[in-house]
């Protein structure tokens, strides 16, 4: 089940590891994604921090941390394929033993918060 | 069209070297290089691409050119006959001082100018654009603190709706960045600067007007309140085209300013440059500006050096000519011309978006220099995007206004008319706007495929930036 933050990414728990992406709205405010700057595994993120950049055509954009934890994976093929990053249901990054953010949404919450 | 490189042929040549007439001499080999490919082509050739290209790029003048945040105004060509002149244009960047006297009075003239403009005591001339201005004002920020022992001084604070450039500047000078949130009406919120300054505050870094197109009302109750906190506060003159002549920074509770001599005083810009970004400073600070110093003593003029300088931040003394278009430009206006000037970019903005709201929403209130439209509406209700908008004014003989910033505001247009746009260029580009908004409710993909005037239509712009081919 995902879970959405208020600057537009989304986690979800699988095995105990936290996935991070972005949201359909995000992706199509951002455009096409011609740039993935993913942090390092073993690295620390905090909730709510910023802890990678998307670049688009037409900005620069950071990517919240849903989770506190230590970066566990990244997901590899979008050094290759950026673009990939926008699409529906594509991780970005996962944390192992995470602590989630405060006040994240469902999915009928966020959608509902883009009105 | 073909490049350059493309069209070169193997031994062809547009110049006829002198004869040599020293010895020669042979490099050891391990000193040479290969693989430098250099166009082979004749003078004509030369000068018919060129010229070709020049036909296909779209300047200031070439028409209305109303990209936000750039002051695209009018470069009068008086500048560059100053410029010309053989004894500024031959000098030489390592003559002595006491040769090269005049460069060095205009160094010193224009700087007493622009310390003027901006209520300043001590200015530079050396930064080459405004991120190299405001990357040599994040370091004096930095030598400032240490020389006072405070090392705790970490951070620095930029409203969200500042220039992607500020934070960058920021954080190349060692800084950490905070970002301050703004109110509904695009102010500082001044609750949340109070909860982040601190004794870690090194210094704050504003647009004013912002980046909105909006004067910062509470700008001394925020350089208050930093300093206050022991922080210093930065100007960025992005915008200084709107209140230059009116109100100065120095007024205003700053301590530093960046000014950009290519927007604000009319020297030539777009395509990469030269610009010049001279830093402005208040006396404390004079001492921390780059060397060397253009200083003036009974002899005349030379160059001084200063113990706490952050030192040289370019070659030589900046880009000299730039600096020499701006001195002509602030003498040829005088005082009050410069004031006109402001007054008239302001008059000039408010009357297009007031025309503009006939037919489409522009926000409450008025703007300054430049206003920002939000194309989220007319995407809701017939998907032309910002962007396609954009694309329709290439085809009515209209530069694009900046797109998609500021990034607070949804698909934004953010235009910027300037003082040297007439009435009815701005009536012109407003009938533009109206057709291409009408357009989108009746013919949505003719929008969509536009430009369709121009010898390229729509750039594959991910592919550039995923694959960019930057060589022949």
């Amino acid at each position: 089940m995902k879970q959405y933050t208020n600057t537009h990414e989304w986690v979800e728990l699988l095995e105990g590891k936290a996935y991070v992406g972005i949201s359909a709205h995000a992706a199509e405010e951002l455009g096409e994604v011609v740039y993935v700057d993913l942090p390092s595994v073993g690295a620390a993120v905090t909730a709510g921090e910023p802890c990678c950049e998307l670049e688009s055509v037409k900005a620069v954009a950071e990517v919240n941390s849903p989770a506190s934890g230590i970066v566990d994976a990244v997901n590899e093929q979008l050094a290759d394929s950026p673009e990939k990053a926008g699409e529906e249901g594509v991780w970005i990054f996962a944390i192992a033993s995470p602590v989630l953010a405060e006040g994240l949404m469902s999915e009928a919450e966020y959608l509902a918060s883009l009105e | 069209m073909k490049t350059v490189f493309e069209k070169s042929v193997k031994g062809r040549c547009g110049v006829m070297p002198a004869a040599l007439d020293v010895e020669r001499y042979d490099f050891d080999a391990d000193r040479l290089r290969d693989g430098l490919v250099l166009p082979e082509l004749s003078e004509p050739e030369v000068a018919a691409h060129y010229t070709a290209l020049s036909k296909r790029t779209f300047g200031v003048d070439d028409g209305f050119y109303p990209l936000g945040s750039c002051t695209m105004k009018y470069n009068p060509k008086l500048n560059e006959e100053i410029a010309a002149l053989p004894g500024f244009r031959d000098a030489h960047p390592l003559a002595r001082a006491d040769k090269m006297q005049g460069s060095l009075a205009v160094i010193d003239t224009l700087s007493a100018y622009l310390a003027g403009i901006t209520g300043m005591d001590a200015v530079s001339l050396q930064p080459c654009a405004g991120a190299h201005g405001e990357f040599t004002a994040m370091l004096m920020v930095h030598a400032y603190h240490r020389s006072r022992g405070d090392e705790g001084r970490t951070k620095v604070l930029i409203p969200d709706s500042a220039h992607g450039t500020n934070p960058a500047s920021a954080a190349m000078a060692g800084f950490e960045v905070v970002t301050l949130a703004s109110a509904p009406d695009g102010s500082i919120d001044l609750a949340d600067l109070r909860l982040k300054v601190g004794e870690d505050t090194a210094a704050l870094m504003l647009t004013n007007p912002s980046t909105l197109g909006k004067f910062e009302k509470h700008v001394l109750e925020v350089a208050d309140i930093v300093h206050e906190a022991g922080g210093l506060m930065y100007y960025d003159g992005a915008n200084l085209n709107a209140v230059m002549g009116v109100v100065r920074p120095g007024d205003m509770g700053f301590d530093l300013v960046h000014l950009n001599l290519h927007k604000t005083f009319s020297a030539p810009h777009g395509g990469g440059g030269p610009g010049a970004g001279p830093v402005c400073c208040k006396a404390e600070l004079a001492a921390f500006l780059p060397d060397p110093q253009v200083v003036r003593d009974k002899k005349g003029f030379r160059f001084g050096r200063s113990d706490w300088s952050v030192g040289r931040v370019s070659a030589f003394y900046g880009n000299f000519g730039v600096c020499l278009k701006a001195l002509a430009y602030i003498v040829t206006l005088g005082g009050k011309g410069l004031r006109a000037a402001a007054e008239t970019a302001v008059l000039n903005a408010n009357y297009l978006r007031e025309k503009i709201s006939y037919f489409y929403p522009v926000g409450e209130g008025r703007c300054m220099h430049e206003f920002v439209l939000s194309m989220r509406k007319l995407r809701d209700e017939t998907g032309v995007t910002a962007l396609d908008v954009a694309k329709g004014l290439i085809d009515r003989g209209i530069h694009p206004p900046t797109m998609y910033f500021p990034l607070i505001v949804e698909d934004a247009l953010m235009f910027e008319p300037t003082e040297t746009a007439s009435k009815e260029t701005l009536d012109a580009a407003a009938a533009a706007l109206k057709e291409i908004v009408d357009l989108a409710y009746t013919d949505p993909a003719a929008l969509h495929s536009a430009p369709h005037n121009t010898p390229v239509g729509r750039p594959d712009e991910a592919g550039a930036a995923r694959n960019p081919v930057v060589k022949g």
